[in-house]
């Protein structure tokens, strides 16, 4: 088995079978980013409870291996979190979580899905 | 006659370099291309020896530099038989130099339901700033379609153009494809089915690999790019004729570019400086002449021979790979040294090129990825994108050979 140190073997198995992947039919938030580089698509969606918290997210597209699986590590990591905990969320904070360090090339590949959320974010109205 | 690759390699320094402890194998040539000491010394000598404005000064640098500049400029013409030097144009690269004939030409020329041809595979540097002008002046674009093996359906040439098509643009050679279009034959069709078109070619994947005679190929406008032939980034040109040049009205105001300036009015300069605003690239534009003596040194008959024969190497040893799917003319007599692929499995992407491209990487190995500035020619591939390589003149079939095992590492790597 070959562990290359960018593709970890238990990074490719979400980039293969993510857990999040699906729509929300009525989202309470959304968003859609493409990576203009690349071609990475990713779609966030959300279901609010009490409009606080996230009580489900999903995410969709597709492109490479990096982003869709953060996409995924993400969306997970959100479930059951509060907006303004969410909120605080930063680029190392989803390296940690995709436990990687891109070459700069591809860190683009790595943050669109904390781009998409946060743009999401941005959609709550106070 | 054939080319010396092992004598090539030692003339460009980079070649020496390790990636990830890897030598350097560099197949991204479309992008860019590597210099040659020869191209380098020649920059470095102009401003450590002869550093001065061009036209300007009457001392003996300014002569030098103007004599170094304007003599790349002849050398440049002949390098592509434009015939008289003053049908050339520097720019910045082949984009500014479309968005010359768009802003000078095309503005005066195209109007409100005019009709623009472009192709399904051009570059976005040959689409969009026509969409930008079409917005403009309320014109429509329309497209050559491709078929199957990636050539243009010229056949359809004679539905599509029609008496209010006024500007058709088109790739010499395609960036994602490597589809050589019979770019001759399509102009002769083109003005004989309406002889007021005026037609533009974009020549940056073409000049720097293969014999491009403008005078023969007859078009209104040749564009083409410095740094993708050997020479500095920062130095493209325009060709026009002469007599559509001196119609066209001048593209940025400034220095140079004029003949006699009062509070109110100014004259143009004659063309090509009329185009030329500013102080020029000097070092570049001395650079590409450099670039264009290597060339020439080579014989650019010997450099597409050499890039034939890579890219049916390439080809032959890509048919070996289970999974890989190969876009563009499977004949190499119609494709430059071109190969956009990617590893399919049950109709799908399998591995994103992005992925391929930085595992390929970590065995040295510099390919493209992604949609090539040509997005919309990916939708017509039914793909999100692809991996490419591209060869030049120091490229070897012992790099193809590395290229093989690094695609089937990435294919375990990602359990295919």
């Amino acid at each position: 088995m070959i562990e290359d140190p960018l593709y970890r073997e238990s990074l490719l198995e979400i980039y293969r079978n993510p857990t999040n992947r699906g729509e929300i039919a009525k989202p309470d938030l959304e968003a859609k980013l493409v990576n203009p580089l690349c071609g990475d698509e990713v779609r966030i969606q959300i279901e609010l409870a009490n409009g606080k918290i996230i009580k489900r997210a999903v995410f969709s597209g597709n492109g490479c291996a990096i982003s869709q699986a953060s996409a995924s590590l993400l969306a997970e990591s959100i479930h059951g979190k509060k907006l303004s905990d969410v909120n605080k969320l930063r680029g190392n904070d989803i390296l940690k979580l995709i436990g990687m360090n891109p070459s700069p090339s591809r860190m683009g590949c790595a943050l669109l899905s904390l781009e998409v959320l946060m743009e999401a974010l941005g959609k709550v109205k106070s | 006659m054939s080319i010396d690759v092992q004598k090539i390699r030692k003339d460009f320094p980079i070649l020496g370099r390790e990636v990830h402890g890897e030598p350097l194998v560099y197949f991204d040539n479309a992008a860019t291309s590597q210099k040659p000491t020869q191209v380098i010394d020649v920059i470095s000598d102009y401003y450590s020896r002869y550093n001065a404005n061009v036209h300007r000064g009457v001392h003996k640098l300014s002569e030098e530099a103007t004599a170094a500049f304007e003599g790349a400029r002849k050398r440049i013409a002949d390098f592509v038989n434009a015939g008289d030097s003053r049908q050339i144009v520097f720019t910045r690269n082949a984009t500014e130099a479309i968005n010359l004939v768009a802003y000078s030409w095309a503005r005066k020329n195209i109007k409100k339901d005019d009709e623009i041809l472009l192709t399904q595979m051009e570059h976005h540097s040959n689409l969009v700033p026509w969409q930008i002008l079409a917005r403009g002046v309320g014109a429509k674009l329309k497209f050559i379609p491709i078929n199957s093996r990636g050539e243009l359906e010229t056949n359809k040439l004679a539905e599509l153009v029609t008496q209010k098509t006024k500007l058709v643009a088109l790739t010499h050679v395609s960036n994602v494809l490597g589809t050589i279009n019979p770019v001759k034959q399509i102009i002769e069709n083109i003005k004989h089915l309406n002889s007021r078109i005026k037609v533009l070619v974009d020549g940056a994947q073409a000049v720097p690999h293969m014999p491009v005679s403008i005078q023969n190929i007859k078009p209104d406008f040749y564009v083409f790019t410095g740094h993708k032939m050997l020479g500095p980034t920062g130095i493209g040109v325009l060709y026009a004729k002469k007599e559509i040049l001196e119609e066209m009205e001048p593209f940025l105001g400034g220095g140079e570019m004029i003949l006699e300036v009062d509070w109110e009015n100014s004259s143009w300069n004659y063309v090509p400086w009329k185009f030329e605003a500013g102080t020029p690239d000097v070092a570049g534009a001395i650079g590409l002449g450099a670039a264009v003596d290597y060339l020439n040194s080579l014989g650019v008959k010997n450099v597409r021979e050499h890039e034939k024969e890579l890219t049916a190497y390439a080809l032959e040893q890509f048919s070996k790979i289970q999974g890989l799917v190969i876009y563009g003319p499977k004949e190499v007599e119609k494709r430059g040294g071109v190969v956009s692929f990617n590893i399919v499995k049950n109709g799908q992407v399998a591995i994103h090129p992005h992925d391929l491209a930085s595992i390929l990487d970590t065995e040295g190995i510099a390919v493209r990825s992604g949609h090539h500035c040509a997005q919309p020619l990916m939708t017509v591939l039914g793909i999100p994108a692809a991996a490419r390589v591209s060869f030049y003149i120091y490229n070897t079939k012992d790099e193809i050979n590395k290229l093989i095992p690094g695609i089937e590492k990435a294919k375990r790597i990602f359990k295919l």
